[in-house]
């Protein structure tokens, strides 16, 4: 089974649900893996020592132009939907533009003279790692100065395989990042906070995946600071409320020190066990339990 | 000497465009017939690319020289390959007429 964690808003606390959850079930002996998907910028084993097993490249294909046997036809511009192809036929300039490059082929594909051919670039990597507690990490990052994570978020969601909960820690927002982690995702746990930020974007949240034919379950993170118009839009749209965290300075001061709360304050030790039976038993996920 | 003009409208009298790849409209002058063309830009809404493909349009257009408020900066060497020269003129409140005016004068 696949929980993405996931919110619309940033610094709602994806990472601080996703790393506690993946602990309480990992010191249980199930069999989990914990997915960084925050490509742009992972920070989940921040919180555990945890030893690297293996690295993957993840590449994608950008077009090499060769100017001899290019015939300055501009089917590859024409047929470009990014305009990573710079073409000028009467400076006789014809260009790659290799970060508006998605690595499609559509250029490859159009040429018609054999003019194009493709090399690898790098985009990321994706590395695994195994806790001392005996669990999977997976951490997918991008290189800096690349323009879309997305590549190297599918590739991390394969490298976890299917074994047992694989818990993939969402990167924030809800454009194509975002899709591509809830995509593969059985269940979706939305991290949100009592403001009218956090309504907002939990909205955008929802209504995405309800495109996507996905019913979300929700976890409102400082639950009694703010004001009630989440619990309000969560009745009223019902969708079910999976688990409240109060706001406690203490939760804030464990996290700074790169400690997890479910290892040293007993009362969110439980929150998160229950939290953790509720998704095993498939409650409280709506419509979209296994 | 053909240059490209960014405007936000389709007259002479329409204020300069600020954006160079986003621009609404190309005012193309050519300083020696004073003949004027003007082009609405396709790449006002294209996701990514708009400075390369605006380059690209108004290179096919055999300009030399383009004014704008500002350029990204995908495109300097993009121009610099096609000896274009790239003009930053940062006066929003300037018509395009303003421009071809001290375009005349030089």
């Amino acid at each position: 089974m696949k929980i993405a964690v996931a919110s619309g808003k940033g610094g709602t606390g994806k990472t601080f649900v996703a790393t506690n959850l993946f602990n309480v079930l990992s010191r249980r002996g199930e069999a989990v893996t914990l997915t960084d998907c925050d490509a742009e910028a992972p920070d989940d084993l921040l919180f555990f020592r945890a030893e690297k097993v293996s690295e993957t490249e993840v590449t994608h294909q950008v077009p090499v132009i060769n100017k001899d046997a290019c015939t300055w036809c501009g089917r590859c511009s024409r047929w470009c939907n990014y305009n990573a192809i710079f073409y000028v036929p009467a400076a006789k300039v014809i260009e790659v533009i290799e970060n508006l490059c998605h690595g499609c082929g559509a250029c490859t594909f159009a040429c018609n003279s054999g003019a194009i051919t493709e090399k690898p670039v790098l985009l990321g990597k994706v590395t695994k790692f195994m806790t001392d507690g005996g669990s999977k990490v997976v951490e997918a990052r991008m290189k800096v100065n690349e323009m879309s994570p997305v590549r190297i978020i599918k590739e991390a969601i394969k490298e976890s395989g299917e074994d047992g909960v694989v818990i993939l820690d969402a990167p924030p927002g809800t454009s194509c990042p975002f899709i591509q982690t809830v995509d593969k995702a059985d269940n979706v746990l939305l991290v949100t906070e009592p403001t009218p930020f956090g309504l907002s974007d939990l909205r955008q949240s929802v209504e995405t995946l309800r495109e996507m034919k996905k019913t979300p379950a929700v976890i409102i993170n400082r639950s009694d600071i703010g004001d009630g118009s989440v619990a309000e839009y969560l009745a009223k749209e019902n969708i079910p409320l999976l688990a409240e965290i109060k706001y406690d300075p203490a939760i804030a001061r464990v996290y700074s020190e790169g400690k997890l709360v479910t290892d040293e304050i007993p009362a969110l030790t439980s929150l998160f066990e229950d939290m953790a039976d509720k998704i095993i038993e498939g409650y409280g996920t709506g419509s979209n339990q296994r | 000497m053909k240059v490209a003009i960014t405007s936000t409208g389709q007259s002479l009298e329409s204020k300069l465009d600020q954006r160079f790849g986003r621009c609404a409209f190309f005012v193309i002058y050519d300083t020696e017939t004073g003949g004027v063309e003007i082009l609405p830009n396709p790449n006002k809404d294209a996701e990514e690319g708009a400075g390369p493909a605006s380059v690209q349009l108004v290179a096919s257009k055999e300009v030399e020289k383009i004014v704008s408020g500002e350029f990204g900066y995908k495109i300097k060497s993009l121009l610099d390959s096609l000896r274009i020269q790239m003009v930053v003129y940062k006066e929003p409140e300037k018509t395009v007429k303003s421009v071809i005016d001290m375009l005349n004068k030089q």
